[in-house]
């Protein structure tokens, strides 16, 4: 059977469930709201706009934290990976600050920056930096020594070789990285947001909990969600499958 | 002469620190325009001696000439062939073999003569392909092409037809002698097949491994296309044959014994 098939079918028997259930009152509407009253408000925050204006708020910080990460991480990765010392120094710390969740930071960048914009975005930008200056460095470690060897015998060295071969070469770990990055620094957003002042979808939702508005606190997650799968599948995992086509790694 | 290979040696260090020769006291003079193969079993070093002449590999001591310069690094009077075609996959056909010519020539001119070469080994049609998109044979033929845009003095090959199957591999030959008669080459080919240094050179390195030393030199003087000319082949080929038993019998007995230490 086909993805497709087994994915509407899935879907279909989970949707039924969760309406079928709320209509017999399995649960009570506060704990799980249903499904129809989820929709139905997820159609009238469009309308207002709410939900519009959170989605554009969401995106304009996202798009400003996840540039500024894949350009510092890019820096660093490069960095680690050209540099035995700088990747037997620096190269530990960054392994243990990736393994930090962002968030944890928040506090720090409360005190630094108050309570505004700049704490949410610098979160997101630590969100996505560790892991993409870690997909860079691995992929300046895997260039085929027989590419610089070749690259060599026709009189490229030095940043030649660097902007010509290295990095053209290391480009699906740049892409990989690039998709997790994104996909850490969505998440260090909405972790944000939910601490932050408004608009945003994070802050949203925080504010539809403390209102017990439980239709808008699940209709929200499932944007969060959609969107996170959406970016990943049509966007990410074109590329990367295109470029992993294109640079022969398939197996 | 015009390269000239000086007393070179090469050693590595082995795991327990212990310096192994990989290449012991060689010394070769090579006539320009001359098709050399030199011909070892595997482990001989003949794949490092090609590197060292090619700049990226050092020797322990001794040095190499051409044309009277000694070499210290890679350079673009010595093009370079892999077995591996090693073209650049972000780049098209045509890109990878303006590749060499992007510093010293405009746009169109380096186009012009990357698609001159690139008809000299018939794939003028693909220049905007990708390599994926390729034969290995198509590949490595590109790879040719690619060396030769350079205009290099020497084509340093080092099993350039090694991973190719038997019939892609008897085109290339006969494509390669094409090229070395109409661009007149100096080539120093790496090869282990006996039967194809014989087709192919006017020359032939036969070296013995551990250490890697020079054992024979043979001059192969059969007209070409030597396909007329099986007997004569024949005759070189079992003459090289007895040279080269002793000394796959020593790696085939070597790797028994290092199998047994286990």
């Amino acid at each position: 059977m086909q993805t497709a098939i087994k994915r509407i079918i899935f879907f279909a028997a989970i949707i039924a469930f969760w309406e079928i259930g709320s209509r017999l009152e399995f649960w009570h509407p506060l704990i799980f709201p249903s499904l129809s009253s989820v929709f139905s408000a997820l159609v009238e925050g469009f309308q207002d706009k709410t939900l519009i204006y959170d989605l554009i708020a969401s995106f304009k910080r996202l798009a400003v934290g996840l540039a500024i990460s894949l350009v510092i991480g890019t820096l660093i990765g490069i960095l680690l990976g050209k540099s035995k010392t700088a990747d037997e120094t620096l190269g530990a710390v960054i392994l243990a600050l990736q393994s930090v969740p962002s968030i944890v930071w928040l506090p720090i960048a409360i005190m630094w920056f108050g309570l505004n914009e700049k704490a949410v975005i610098f979160v997101t930008i630590l969100g996505g930096t560790f892991v993409m200056a870690l997909n860079m460095r691995t992929g300046i470690k895997n260039v085929s020594p027989l590419y610089i060897k070749a690259a060599q015998t026709m009189g490229a060295n030095g940043i030649d070789l660097f902007t010509r071969v290295i990095f053209p070469a290391s480009i699906p770990y740049v892409v990989t990285g690039s998709r997790l990055a994104w996909a850490f620094a969505w998440r260090a957003l909405m972790a944000g947001e939910l601490l932050s002042t408004g608009p945003g979808l994070g802050y949203t939702l925080r504010y539809a909990s403390d209102f017990g508005r439980m239709d808008i606190v699940i209709g929200v997650m499932i944007i969060i969600g959609a969107i996170g799968m959406i970016v990943d599948q049509f966007i990410f995992q074109r590329i990367e499958k295109s470029v992993i086509k294109k640079w022969g790694l398939e197996s | 002469m015009f390269i000239e290979i000086n007393d070179v040696n090469k050693q590595y260090s082995d795991k327990e620190n212990r310096p192994v020769d990989v290449l012991k006291d060689i010394n070769l003079s090579i006539e320009k325009g001359q098709f050399v193969s030199i011909l070892g079993p595997s482990g001989c070093g003949k794949s490092t001696l090609l590197s060292i002449v090619a700049g990226l590999t050092k020797t322990t001591s001794g040095h190499i000439q051409i044309d009277g310069k000694t070499i210290t690094k890679p350079g673009k009077d010595r093009g370079m062939v892999f077995q591996q075609a090693a073209l650049f996959p972000w780049l098209t056909v045509m890109e990878n073999v303006t590749f060499p010519l992007k510093k010293e020539m405009k746009k169109k001119d380096a186009e012009e003569t990357a698609l001159k070469y690139l008809q000299m080994v018939q794939l003028g049609k693909y220049i905007s392909h990708y390599p994926h998109e390729l034969s290995g044979g198509m590949q490595q033929r590109v790879a040719i092409a690619r060396a030769l845009a350079m205009n290099p003095e020497t084509l340093l090959m080092d099993e350039p037809f090694g991973a190719l199957d038997e019939q892609t591999r008897s085109r290339l030959h006969g494509q390669l002698e094409n090229i070395w008669t109409e661009t007149k080459k100096t080539i120093l080919f790496v090869t282990h097949s006996i039967s194809e240094s014989i087709k192919l050179s006017d020359r032939i390195i036969v070296m013995g491994t551990k250490p890697g030393i020079i054992l024979q030199d043979i001059t192969v003087d059969i007209p070409r296309p030597r396909e007329e000319h099986k007997n004569e082949m024949l005759e070189i080929e079992d003459h090289i044959m007895k040279y080269l038993k002793k000394e796959i019998d020593k790696v085939v007995s070597e790797e028994l014994q290092y199998a047994n230490s286990y």
